[in-house]
């Protein structure tokens, strides 16, 4: 089981570096994405379309950035759509892949699989894909998202399989608790969440700094990107989705850690940084509430949010000491 | 007149929403040094060592109490000024809602199609007053606040608001800030927590005085005759290690008296606390207490039971067993002191090349005992406070305590003979255990707020604030002209930036709405919609 679980990653890692492969494609080929056709619509068009089917359908949603005039628009249709689909289906298949590498670690160690720092980082990933996918079936439109997306679950998963890599194993009695089952999934889901709100926060950052006319890198990946609105509200909604669970999981940490070390918050470096994060992240939502806060301005706030993120995750399990060291590392 | 200007303009300031996002930021920045540097309430032996280590920079640092961040005036001015500005921003904000909640929604725009939401143009029949008064019970009935108004020409509107929720969730959400925090107070204030090394068997079993702590900590309205009388001893530790040393299962069988209460007997692990009526106790760490034998030149014979602290995972452990009434009779004598202390190095599976002096496993597949022989004098007399774990390294700089002999490996029963004729026997060993013993009566209240601030803040991101507006007109032939609008909170505050319906999924609830009118709902398209009709909105 451990070893099918070892060769499933391999796959799953394939299959979302070749879906990265696709998105690629489909970014080189296919000038704009689906948002240049809703641009080429004219506003009387999109008011004939009314309540019923403004929300549904197959139509991507509004807002519409303005087309500007001078810059060609090619209506993509044909090869590199069919690149940026192929691409969701690989990363579909590579997400069961990953679902598999799972739950062959957790059949094999007897436990649920998230007991270490490299099983976290597995969970962490999938929670990502899986939400990629969703936002992906939800919103047809930002589907160019997914270059970026794949390529951070790649990065992550490359670097757990090469050094966070841990031979199965029983837990080590501090984490064996039923809040292990509470407290790590819920972290690991918030996480996989804020990863997948991070790349349209930092693609809506190259976007705005695109359409304030800068063309070099990387404002210049801007040109392709869905239009400034859209990466925002997406990245407003999934900040908001995984705020309260990360103060979930923060909280049962708190509890937790009283059943384990007789005091609810002591300052450990993990605790501190998962109080860093929800800080920086509580303020992105109360920037992006205030209207006097520039959007830029607070979406550069959800980008430090991910930062501490993952200095929370690779820093301090790597250099700091505390009582959260589980990583299995030596 | 100026003082009083410059003290409004400074609450002002600390209320406003820019100041409580610079404090947060402020606050996530001030929390980071306590991650990097070792912290006294977590780690003194670490602060200690980074000072000695670091003769130059180290006071500084401790100057600016980076040692003690989550203790400083300046992390503790930080939290405080942000809930002063958060407690300036909530209680008008409560006034408000509080309002707000008895408050009748305002009356409808007089251009409705100029809202984001807009449907209109349906006639029906019945006089308005009777269409208008249909509506208002159908929006009743799914939970719309309404009010209906009669106007002069015959107009009446119908005007529903739904979404108050959010803001209770706001307010609850940030009202349970304040109440961690005072939980957090009370803790402080009235908590306490004792640490102690225990070592198996009745004769190391320890009652609840401060006396008999290691270490302890007594929050600020809290004195020693405070502590809940109770007793604890340790009747066995067991533990479960994998081939590679890794820990399985580690259980504490304790008896414990609490009160007035009989003797029982608990299994006590990690993550299961003993919790007894004014205080709970945490198994935190372990390890083995080598039992030694020591027969001196007279042939009296002490026993001492000396826990070694472990260095690494795998349990090889140091300490110091100390016979300071050793040769008693030879001192009167006369003579030089001849204290006897040795220092040891316990391996619980000795390696397979012992000169590697680490062990190979933690449990005690075999073990060997390692000790060093000292005589002289120990320095107790000094006074200097010192540790029972290691020798006092001056007396032996200073000659007063000198090596005797090589360093000796023993098994379990072995004995060594001295040069000075006296032996020293290795009996055995016996676990110890640490354990905390703590009372936090403020952790309900933090509990209380934790529970509270999570279903408020899925209460404040979940909800949504809206307002739907009928105009109900007289035709003049007995029938009525419908037409609605509508707008969420977040189109009204956003009207600035664009002027186009939010993706909140209100369209679709909007549509509902206008079906119950029996209107056609059309919505607007982003291109035209001017923002005047919404900005009305927004001053009324």
């Amino acid at each position: 089981m451990a070893e099918l679980s070892d060769q499933l990653l391999l796959v799953a890692i394939l299959g979302y570096a070749l879906a990265m492969l696709g998105h690629a494609a489909e970014y080189a080929f296919g000038a704009k994405g689906a948002v240049a056709r809703v641009a080429l619509r004219s506003p009387r068009e999109l008011a004939a379309v009314g309540v019923g089917s403004a929300s549904g359908g197959d139509l991507p949603q509004q807002p519409i950035s303005p087309v500007r005039p001078g810059r060609p628009v090619h209506p993509p249709r044909g090869r590199a759509e069919l690149f940026g689909i192929g691409a969701v289906v690989a990363t579909v298949l590579a997400a069961l892949a990953h679902v598999g590498v799972l739950v062959t670690r957790g059949l094999a160690a007897h436990r649920v699989p998230w007991g270490n720092m490299y099983e976290f980082v597995l969970a962490v990933c999938l929670v990502g894909a899986v939400t990629w996918l969703v936002v992906a079936a939800m919103r047809p439109s930002a589907r160019l998202l997914g270059l970026f997306v794949t390529l951070c679950l790649v990065l992550l998963l490359g670097f757990a399989g090469v050094v966070l890599y841990t031979p199965v194993a029983p837990l080590v009695p501090a984490l064996n608790s039923y809040w292990l089952k509470i407290h790590v999934s819920t972290a690991a889901t918030a996480s996989g969440l804020l990863l997948v709100g991070f790349v349209p926060a930092a693609l809506f950052l190259i976007r705005t700094s695109y359409d304030r006319g800068r063309r070099s890198f990387p404002a210049s990946l801007g040109a392709r990107l869905p239009d400034a609105a859209t990466l925002e509200r997406l990245t407003f909604r999934l900040h908001a989705f995984a705020f309260p669970i990360w103060t979930f999981a923060v909280i049962c940490g708190a509890i937790w850690a009283e059943a384990a070390w007789g005091r609810y918050w002591g300052w450990d470096p993990k605790e501190t940084w998962a109080f860093v994060s929800w800080v920086v992240y509580a303020s992105y939502l109360h920037a992006r509430a205030t209207p006097s806060v520039r959007r830029t301005t607070a979406t550069w706030i959800a980008v430090v949010g991910w930062i501490t993120m993952l200095v929370n995750l690779y820093v301090i399990n790597f250099v700091a000491v505390g009582l959260h060291s589980y990583a299995g590392l030596d | 007149m100026n003082a009083v200007r410059m003290a409004r303009a400074s609450w002002r300031w600390l209320t406003s929403m820019r100041t409580a996002l610079l404090l947060l930021f402020l606050l996530a920045v001030a929390a980071v040094p306590g991650s990097l540097l070792p912290q006294r309430n977590v780690a003194i032996e670490r602060v200690n060592s980074y000072l000695a280590r670091n003769p130059e920079l180290g006071p500084w640092i401790d100057r600016f109490s980076f040692f003690d961040v989550y203790a400083s005036v300046w992390f503790s001015a930080i939290y405080l000024l942000l809930f002063v500005s958060l407690v300036g921003c909530l209680v008008p904000r409560l006034r408000q809602h509080l309002t707000a909640l008895f408050a009748v929604p305002p009356d409808a725009p007089n251009r409705l199609e100029r809202l984001p939401h807009h449907a209109g143009g349906l006639e029906r029949d019945g006089d308005p007053a009777v269409n208008a008064e249909a509506l208002r019970s159908a929006l009743r009935s799914r939970r719309w606040r309404t009010a209906v108004r009669s106007h002069p020409d015959g107009t009446v509107t119908v005007a529903a608001e739904k979404g108050y929720l959010k803001e209770t969730g706001n307010l609850v959400f940030h009202f349970a800030l304040l109440a961690i925090l005072v939980g957090v107070a009370v803790g402080s204030w009235f908590g306490w927590h004792g640490n102690r090394l225990v070592v198996a068997g009745p004769d190391h079993g320890f009652c609840d005085s401060l006396q008999q702590f290691d270490e302890y900590g007594l929050g600020a309205r809290v004195s020693a005759e405070d502590l809940p009388p109770f007793c604890v001893q340790l009747n066995d530790f067991s533990a479960d290690y994998l081939d590679n040393g890794q820990p399985v299962r580690f259980a504490a069988n304790i008896s414990y008296e609490d009160g007035g209460a009989p003797t029982r007997s608990v299994q006590v692990s990690v993550n299961e606390p003993l919790r007894l009526s004014g205080a709970n106790v945490y198994l935190l760490g372990h390890g083995y207490a080598p039992v030694i034998r020591y027969t001196d030149r007279s042939g009296a014979t002490q026993t001492q039971v000396a826990p070694f602290l472990p260095e690494d995972g795998l349990l090889t452990s140091q300490g110091v067993v100390a016979f300071p009434d050793a040769n008693a009779t030879s001192r009167t004598a006369g003579q030089a002191p001849a204290q006897v202390a040795f220092a040891g190095v316990y391996l619980p599976t000795v390696p397979a090349d012992p000169s590697v002096g680490r062990s190979a496993h933690p449990a005690e597949r075999d073990p060997r005992l390692m000790l060093v022989a000292y005589q002289g004098d120990l320095g107790l007399e000094t006074g200097r406070p010192r540790s029972v774990y290691e020798l006092d390294q001056g007396q032996i700089d200073s000659g007063r305590l000198v090596q005797v002999g090589d360093a000796h490996m023993m098994r379990v029963g072995e004995s060594w003979r001295l040069p000075d004729g006296s032996t020293v026997e290795f009996l055995g060993t016996r676990p110890w255990v640490t354990v905390s013993v703590r009372h936090d009566p403020g952790s309900t209240v933090v509990l209380g707020g934790a529970v509270a601030l999570l279903l408020g803040l899925m209460v404040s991101l979940a909800g949504k604030r809206r307002r739907v507006w009928a105009r109900v007109e007289p035709t003049g032939d007995g029938r009525s002209l419908i037409s609605l609008g509508g707008l969420t909170r977040s189109e009204l505050r956003e009207t600035g930036e664009r002027n186009q319906p939010a993706q909140s999924g209100f369209a679709e609830e909007f549509a509902r709405v206008a079906t119950l009118a029996g209107a056609d709902a059309t919505e607007r398209g982003a291109a035209d919609a001017p923002s005047v009709g919404v900005g009305k909105v927004a001053d009324g």
